[in-house]
This record gives structure tokens, sequence and C-alpha cells, in this order.
């Protein structure tokens, strides 16, 4: 099924796109993370332009978070105060991303800064996931409860000054911590058109210190309003964002979402979560790999 | 004197082969992207006439040159730099062709001299980029060798020495591809005759590439008016996401 994008100016296969978004809807379905991290570097592979991918991909993940905030919050699990301060800083780290986006446009580094950027994060984060999916998976087999985790922020967040009370999440904290988490988020999400779950989610549990039961319903009414920031930045800064590709990639990622919700009851989650972790640290690898091995064009063109 | 007598010979023959006219045609003159554009196929075909419409009765060798609508472009160069490959070298360049075919009937080389091949562009290593600033002539050389080969890597490029048929003396035809990623734009079609070396005749014939319908409307709403153009967008994915919510609800 060949459908022509009119921004991208070229034509794709449509059902691979679909399936794209599938993928990346299951794996938020599934994880309560987003799954752009794997929809732009496997559009720019397909030949779309760097550019159009990121700033087509947000779009997805707003459509992918929509009926996730909903669900949550039906249950009480989203800090709207928490999550009001984290939309704040990431809209304010939309508008830096943009800036940088441009700037590292004209001086031609774009890729590679996306490029390093997808290493450093997935690698980190794989490398964090899979410790602990693999230190649960071990208790599991023992027998053993879970380690009790220590929930309490971290020290660098109690230096701060100005102090909150955040009831639902059960912290006194000061706003600028998840004033400067949203920022960082917002800032990822405008340069690599991820949701920015897979940072925000860790964030809030191990240097926050949220409660669990509200960190998944925070971090995607944060992602939600901030993708939603960002597909407007990029409309009216870099004009690159396809309606059709969107659309496209929206229908396999709002229906990939709920079948992942229904397959997350129904399998093991820790084994599952390991089996990502492998995922997300074998493309960290491909990824750098990819920048030390000699591309096979070494020139690329922009228009002036 | 028998040099003489040559000479006679060559301006009587000169003089008495007047140069012929060249009719060429386009299978469309319109090109309309719109849903399910998979690129075109355009048929370049002519007719090789003497002034007074006769059939020329010479072989010549046609070369058919179609351009795309150029724009100023920074060529950037990747080199390795603490283990990494990044862009590390520029050249801007002011008028690179968004597509640029050619087709031949014979190879180029074996019609024409280098000369008179860079003077009409007959070819990829004759284009001419109009390079901003100057660059010395061997980094000139690389930076537009690069572009070719990137260029034809994506289709947009091409050189067909084959590609032109000339039957009967008279008539010719060629064929050239469009993928689907061509810019929007007038493109030009020259039509080259070529005779012992030189160019005895030449035409030019334009297609228009545009957008239509739906796809032109919605490159020129994303063009013109960002903010409801971006507001679209996130209507769309929220509507889309909120349906979504409902419909598996009711499975």
């Amino acid at each position: 099924m060949d459908v022509y994008l009119p921004i991208a100016n070229l034509s794709v296969n449509g059902l691979v796109i679909v399936a794209l978004g599938a993928l990346t809807g299951i794996l938020s379905g599934m994880f309560g993370v987003g799954g752009g991290f794997l929809t732009t570097p496997l559009m720019i592979f397909y030949g779309i332009p760097p550019t159009v991918a990121a700033a087509s991909a947000a779009s997805q993940v707003t459509g992918a978070s929509v009926s996730g905030v909903f669900a949550h919050s039906r249950r009480g699990g989203v800090d709207y105060q928490m999550g009001g301060v984290m939309v704040a800083g990431g809209i304010v780290g939309t508008l830096i991303g943009a800036g940088l986006f441009r700037l590292l446009q004209e001086l031609g580094q774009i890729d590679v800064v996306i490029n390093l950027l997808y290493v450093l994060l997935l690698g980190g984060i794989g490398s964090v996931m899979a410790r602990e999916s693999w230190q649960a998976l071990q208790a599991q087999k023992a027998g053993l409860p879970l380690p009790a985790r220590k929930r309490r922020h971290h020290p660098m967040v109690a230096s701060l000054p100005l102090r909150w009370r955040f009831y639902r999440s059960g912290l006194y904290i000061s706003p600028l911590a998840p004033l400067l988490l949203g920022v960082f988020t917002g800032i990822l999400t405008m340069l690599m058109g991820i949701g920015g779950g897979f940072v925000l989610v860790p964030a809030m549990l191990y240097i926050l210190g949220m409660s669990a039961n509200v960190v998944v319903g925070t971090s995607l009414f944060q992602i939600l309003f901030v993708t939603m920031a960002t597909t407007m930045m990029h409309s009216m800064t870099t004009r690159a964002v396809d309606i059709v590709l969107a659309v496209l990639l929206l229908i396999g990622s709002v229906s990939g979402a709920q079948i992942g919700a229904q397959l997350a009851q129904k399998l093991p989650a820790e084994r599952l979560r390991f089996v990502l972790a492998g995922i997300v640290l074998v493309i960290a690898m491909l990824m750098a790999l990819g920048l030390g091995w000699r591309p096979d064009e070494i020139y690329t063109v922009s228009p002036l | 004197m028998k040099r003489a007598l040559l000479l006679l010979v060559a301006l009587l023959f000169l003089t008495g082969a007047r140069d012929p006219i060249l009719v060429p045609e386009i299978s469309q003159h319109e090109i309309q992207v719109r849903q399910g554009f998979r690129g075109a196929d355009l048929l370049l075909f002519g007719a090789i006439l003497t002034p007074e419409g006769t059939r020329a009765g010479r072989d010549y060798d046609i070369v058919v040159v179609l351009k795309g609508p150029t724009r100023s472009i920074v060529l950037r160069e990747k080199q390795r730099i603490a283990g990494i490959w990044v862009n590390a070298a520029s050249a801007e360049f002011r008028s690179a062709p968004t597509f640029f075919a050619v087709a031949s009937s014979k190879p180029i080389k074996t019609i024409v001299d280098d000369k008179t091949a860079a003077i009409y562009e007959l070819g990829l290593p004759w284009l001419q980029l109009s390079p901003i600033g100057s660059y010395n002539p061997k980094d000139q050389r690389r930076y537009s060798a690069g572009l070719v080969d990137l260029m034809q890597r994506d289709g947009l490029y091409k050189q067909d020495t084959r590609g032109v048929t000339v039957s009967e003396q008279v008539l010719y035809q060629a064929r050239i591809a469009l993928p689907s990623s061509v810019q929007t734009g007038t493109y030009t079609a020259e039509t080259f005759a070529i005779n012992q070396g030189r160019v005895v005749a030449s035409a030019i014939s334009r297609v228009e590439v545009k957008k239509q319908g739906f796809e032109r409307l919605i490159a020129v709403f994303a063009e013109t008016s960002g903010f409801l153009y971006g507001l679209l967008a996130v209507a769309i994915s929220v509507a889309m996401g909120v349906l979504a919510g409902r419909l598996f609800a009711l499975i």
C-alpha cells in the first residue's frame, strides 16, 4: 500500500509505518514507557528525512498516552500538582530544544548529537533495567521477597531551595527538582521525538523518590502535554511535521497501546522487562558501533 | 595543392549540409503528485529533420538532459574524529539541481570531447554547481563527486549511455524514470543532436511537477500557517487516542 507523504516528499509503504507505530504502542502499553526510542531511528533507517521523522514521531506518543492518562487518573494515579510543574518545565525545555535543534542543524551536527544521545540514554537505561529485572528474577526464583527499596530522594534534590508539599506523591521537596527534570525531558522530546518516559520513570522513582503508584500516571500526564507542545513547536519552527505520516503512526500506536495494556496483564512482567532491557542494550550497542564504523555514505546534503 | 583541394571539399561538405532541426516532445507536460504517487516514467521523443522538413539522411547522436529545479545546498563531509564519524568539512553550492538525468545514444566520451561536454553539461562529471566561495579544483572535484554519488544512490541523478534509441536516422526516443522523492517545480528537458563531435541542433521542452489536491493543501497549510497546522496535528492525535480507548473498551 503506497502512501505519498506530502511534507517528507516521498512515497512509503503505509503498512510498514502502521506496523512501526503498533510496535511503539505495544511497548508503551506494556511498560508504561513510550516506545518512541524505536520509532525515530527505524523511520530514519527506512529513508524518511531525520528532521521529518523526529518532528512527526512526537504526535504518535501523544496519541498513545491519552488513554493511559485517562485510565490512571480514574484510579487517582496522577499527581496533577507535580505533573503541572513538570509540564511547565517541559514547555520551557521544548523552547530550549527548538533553539538547540536549529543551532545544531546550522552546524551540521544534529544527526551525530541525536545518535550520541540515543547511545548514552539507551545504554544507561538499558543497564539499569537489566540489573533490576535480573535481581527481581533471581529473588523470584529463590522465593525471597524483593529487597525493599529505599524510597528517598537524592541528596542533591534536598539541597535545592524552596519547598512545596506534593500530597499525592508523598513528598515535601523543592519544585525546582521536577521543574528541571521537566526541562530536561522537554529538550529530549524536541531533539529526538521520544516521549521521555524512559528517563522520567526512573528519575521520578530514584531521584525524586515519588511514591510508585503515581509515577506512571504522572509521567504519562507530563509526556502527553510535552509531546503536544513539541508538535506545536515543530509545526511553527522546522515545519517538518508530516500529518499523513503522523496519522499512519497513530493508527498503529493507539491500537498497539490497547493491545499492549491487555498483554501486560497476562504475561510475566519481570521476564518481559528483562527482554526489553536486552533489546534496548542491543540497539544502543548497534548505534554505538554505527558511530565508529565508516558510514556507507560520507556526504550529506541540506538546503542552504 | 592536395591540401587545398581537401579543404575545398570539406568546405563544400560543410556548407552543403545545413544544420538540421530538432522537434522534441514529451509524453506528459505535467506530472501531478498526489496520493499514491510512486514516481513517473517520462518518454522523451522527437524527430531530426532538415530545414526543408525531409529526412536528414545522416547519423546523429542524441543526448537528452532532464534537469530539475536547482537549489542552494550545503554539502557536508564526514571525517573520523576521536573514533566517531562526524560532519567535519562542508562546501556550499548555489545551483545544485534536485534532479539530473542524462540519456545518450552512445557513451558521451565517444560522441564529444570533454570541452564540448563541459559547455553543454552533457553528463554527471560536468555538472555545474556554482560553488559559493572559492575551493581549489581538487576539493571541488571531490565534493561534486560526493554529491553525484549521494544523489545517484537516491535515484535523483542518473546517466544512461544507451538510453536513447535512434531509428531510421529520423526518430529518437528516451525513457527517464522519476522517483517518488522528486521535488516539485519546472523540469527542463534539453535535447542535443550531435554530429562529428559538434552540437548541431538543440531544443528545450518543459515538464511541470506539482502537488495536487490534498497533498498540495497539506504542504501549503504547513508552510503558511504553522500554528493552526500544529493545532490540527495535536487535535488529530488526541482524538485518535481517545477513539481507540473507546473502541477497545467495547471489545
